[in-house]
């Protein structure tokens, strides 16, 4: 497929060229641009684009890296451990089924510590089969040990995977980076994307740093066998290192900002200064949300909005700062947790960090769009004319479900 | 043919060199180390090892310590297969970029059940993709580390605590899974069987797979007996190992780029009335205990059979076998 170039609008020197691509091919122009030298590959619906356009880039010598197009999930994350383990910058990218039947290697990933960067669109997961986006597929890696980053614009998922380089082989954390997008919405949209010149990258993100590998010359054992005496041990250096990611995404953050003239934060506000009420969301939906948010400033509601760029480590300070003011916050969740008590999966998130710095605001779950049903910015709209028309601990007594039909009402 | 490749005709062509550390927990007299010490000597130290769990993986890992003096990965149960391409991959791409300047040799050292059963997509994948890795699968026929579970390389009528000899059923109802026709029908480069038993013709067979792995894969099938799996006493281990192969029932054989060769001494026990009985070797393990004359007359059918097919497979090759 070719691409279309769009002439750039900023004549910036670090600006290769701007092109119109989908979140899919924006994840395989990073990896390609972070010069990869392993890539693993394996189709679903809807990551197939992004695994693709690697094996086209590899056809056509643009990247000079080994790809391995394996027969399964499980073989694609477990050749990536491999080929990581023996000292390769590495790449793939899943979705769904395709996630769930990596599982067991996702733990073994962090476990082992090893650098590895994988893009996942997400979507709904079985049964009832479908293939359409929501955040199910993400939620479920959430104990997984990896840092998990939420892009909501095919920029963001190339400039994301371009610093998960940076973080995940970062000698502090050592840890492996998944960046999602979702599913159709952001996989299968095309945005202009800028792309940036090639020594700019390797100079942000460069390659090889020292870490233990497997080497002939140094041998070492991995994945060794740990009893009782020692598991504890070795798995709470990962949850420091997931610590100490923390401050590591904060500095790379930082240095990507300066280096390619952006401006990310973990957290994103919107309208937030002056607001009563905050509608937290994550990925594509935030354009909605926003939108939404505008609708409700227009019948004089004090909304405003906030989008979390990253689940794992969870940016509790950053979150805090910015809604610790709020009458009452709620979250969407794109994805359930059948029968806990708050069954939005980033709501309880939020109402953990909440409680965890003594606040007691009022957190609203709200689930929607689960197997991509349509969200419209009208849904938030009248989610936020309810938060302002309720008690809100009223509100907080039970999941709301906006968008579900109820049984015998179909038509 | 295969590349001049350096074959041992003795002990002292063997390297003293130790890659695996006697420091570690297996029973004495495991067969399963002793594959990997041997698989080793031959093909150490400029190496990698893949190691899916099992008995070899918990007995020489146990953290703060390692038997392994070669760079060593244990990664889960059912993916030797692609662990090993993705690090081959790696060794590749390295080299070709610049950053690595040696061609370490990758090697998988797997159990049955990593094998045959839930490794053998990986296994499968990893063939069919064509990555230079020699496999070598050390064969105790259970699922020992669980404590002996039935695998699909477990043999007719063998006792497991999943299959045990009850009164209904006999122990494992159905024939040891044929897994070399199975590798052999991904038309890799080499693959042989070998036994510890044997330990020269198999360092001979891993310095000769070693040598086809610029081409593709390798794959080595080693019996490697387990005393209490099988239930005999450690002092035994070769003996009884030895009658595997005396009995036709481990045959020796080699296939080389698409030629069967049956090798000695199995090349002489083509010849039924030279073989030793089968009785002697499934009467000296508790595992097979309950099994009756008739079945063990059963067994005897059953590696005719097999006998029969690997011969005929070899005449097709072109290459005639000595004893007939
Ligand atoms: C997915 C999964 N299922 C089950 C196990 C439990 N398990 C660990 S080792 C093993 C058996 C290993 O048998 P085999 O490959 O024959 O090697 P051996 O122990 O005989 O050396 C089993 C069932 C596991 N580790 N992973």
């Amino acid at each position: 497929m070719s691409l279309t170039v769009i002439k750039s609008r900023i004549g910036r020197e670090i600006i290769r060229d701007r092109v119109a691509i989908t979140s899919n091919y924006a994840a395989a122009y990073a990896a390609k641009d972070a010069e990869v030298d392993v890539v693993a590959a394996y189709p679903i619906t809807p990551q197939t684009p992004a695994v693709e356009k690697m094996a086209e880039f590899i056809a056509n010598g643009e990247l000079s890296a080994e790809y391995i197009p394996v027969e399964s999930e499980h073989s694609a994350l477990s050749a990536l451990i491999g080929a990581s383990a023996a000292g390769a910058r590495v790449f793939t990218a899943t979705s769904s089924q395709g996630l769930l039947y990596m599982f067991e290697l996702l733990y073994i990933a962090s476990g082992l510590r090893l650098p590895i960067v994988m893009g996942l669109a997400t979507r709904a997961v079985s049964a009832p089969i479908s293939i359409h986006g929501d955040y199910q597929d993400f939620a479920a890696t959430r104990d997984s040990g990896w840092v998990i980053m939420i892009a909501s614009s095919a920029q963001e998922v190339y400039d994301s995977i371009i610093m998960a380089y940076r973080i995940a082989e970062d000698n502090r954390v050592l840890l492996p980076v998944m960046v999602s997008y979702d599913g159709f919405l952001m996989s299968h949209t095309t945005e202009p994307v800028e792309l940036y010149d090639a020594d700019t990258i390797r100079g942000f993100a460069p390659k090889r740093l020292n870490r233990p590998i497997l080497d002939s010359s140094k041998p070492i054992t991995m994945g060794a066998m740990a009893v009782p005496e020692w598991y504890y041990e070795i798995k709470y250096q990962l949850i420091e290192a997931m610590h100490n990611s923390m401050g590591v995404i904060r500095e790379v953050h930082d240095a990507f900002n300066r280096t390619f003239s952006r401006n990310y934060r973990l957290v994103e506000g919107y309208m937030l200064d002056d607001a009563d009420y905050a509608v937290i969301a994550y990925g594509g939906i935030w354009g909605n949300v926003k939108r939404a948010v505008n609708e409700a400033r227009k019948r004089g509601i004090k909304a405003g909005a906030l989008r979390l760029r990253l689940f794992r480590p969870f940016p509790t300070d950053e979150l805090i700062e910015m809604i610790s003011d709020m009458k009452t916050v709620a979250v969407i969740d794109r994805a359930v947790s059948p029968g806990a008590a708050i069954e939005g999966p980033v709501a309880m998130e939020v109402a953990t960090a909440l409680h965890s710095r003594g606040l007691s605001t009022p957190v609203v779950s709200v689930v929607h769009g689960l197997g991509q049903r349509t969200v419209y910015s009208r849904d938030v709209a009248k989610l936020i004319k309810i938060i302002n028309d309720s008690q809100p601990w009223d509100l907080t007594k039970s999941t709301m479900y906006m968008g579900v039909r109820e049984y015998g009402n179909e038509g | 043919m295969a590349m001049k490749v350096k074959l041992a005709k003795s002990f002292f062509d063997i390297t003293r060199e130790e890659y695996l550390a006697p420091g570690h927990t297996a029973c004495p007299a495991c067969g399963a180390l002793l594959t990997a010490r041997l698989v080793l000597k031959a093909a150490g130290p400029d190496v990698i090892v893949v190691n899916p769990t099992g008995c070899l993986e918990v007995t020489t890992t146990i953290y703060p310590y390692t038997a392994w003096g070669v760079p060593y990965i244990h990664v889960a149960f059912e993916n030797a297969g692609a662990v090993a391409s993705g690090i081959e991959a790696a060794i590749k791409s390295l080299n070709k970029n610049g950053s690595l300047k040696r061609n370490t040799k990758v090697l998988v050292i797997a159990g049955d059940g990593g094998t045959y059963d839930i490794g053998l997509q990986a296994l499968s994948g990893m063939l069919e993709r064509g990555h230079g890795v020699l496999y070598v699968l050390y064969d105790n026929e259970a699922y020992m580390n669980t404590g002996i579970q039935r695998s699909g390389g477990t043999p007719k009528f063998a006792r497991t605590t999943t299959m045990p000899a009850g009164t209904v059923i006999r122990g494992k109802i159905e024939k040891k899974k044929d897994i070399m026709s199975i590798v052999m029908a991904h038309h890799i480069p080499y693959a042989a069987t070998a036994n510890v038993a044997f330990p020269i013709d198999l360092v001979n067979k891993v310095r000769k797979a070693l040598s086809y792995l610029n081409e593709g894969p390798a794959f080595i099938h080693v019996l490697a007996p387990c005393p209490p799996g099988w239930g005999f006493s450690d002092e035994k281990m070769i003996e009884i190992a030895r009658l595997a192969t005396e009995t036709g029932y481990f045959p020796l054989y080699e296939w080389d780029r698409d030629r069967l060769i049956i090798n000695p001494p199995s090349d002489m026990y083509m010849d039924k009335r030279l073989r030793k009985s089968l009785r002697e070797f499934v009467k000296a393990q508790s595992r097979w205990s309950h099994v009756t004359d008739e079945e063990i007359k059963g067994l005897e059918k059953d590696i005719d059979d097999f006998l029969n097919y690997l011969w005929r497979l070899s005449m097709g090759s072109g290459v005639p076998t000595p004893y007939a």
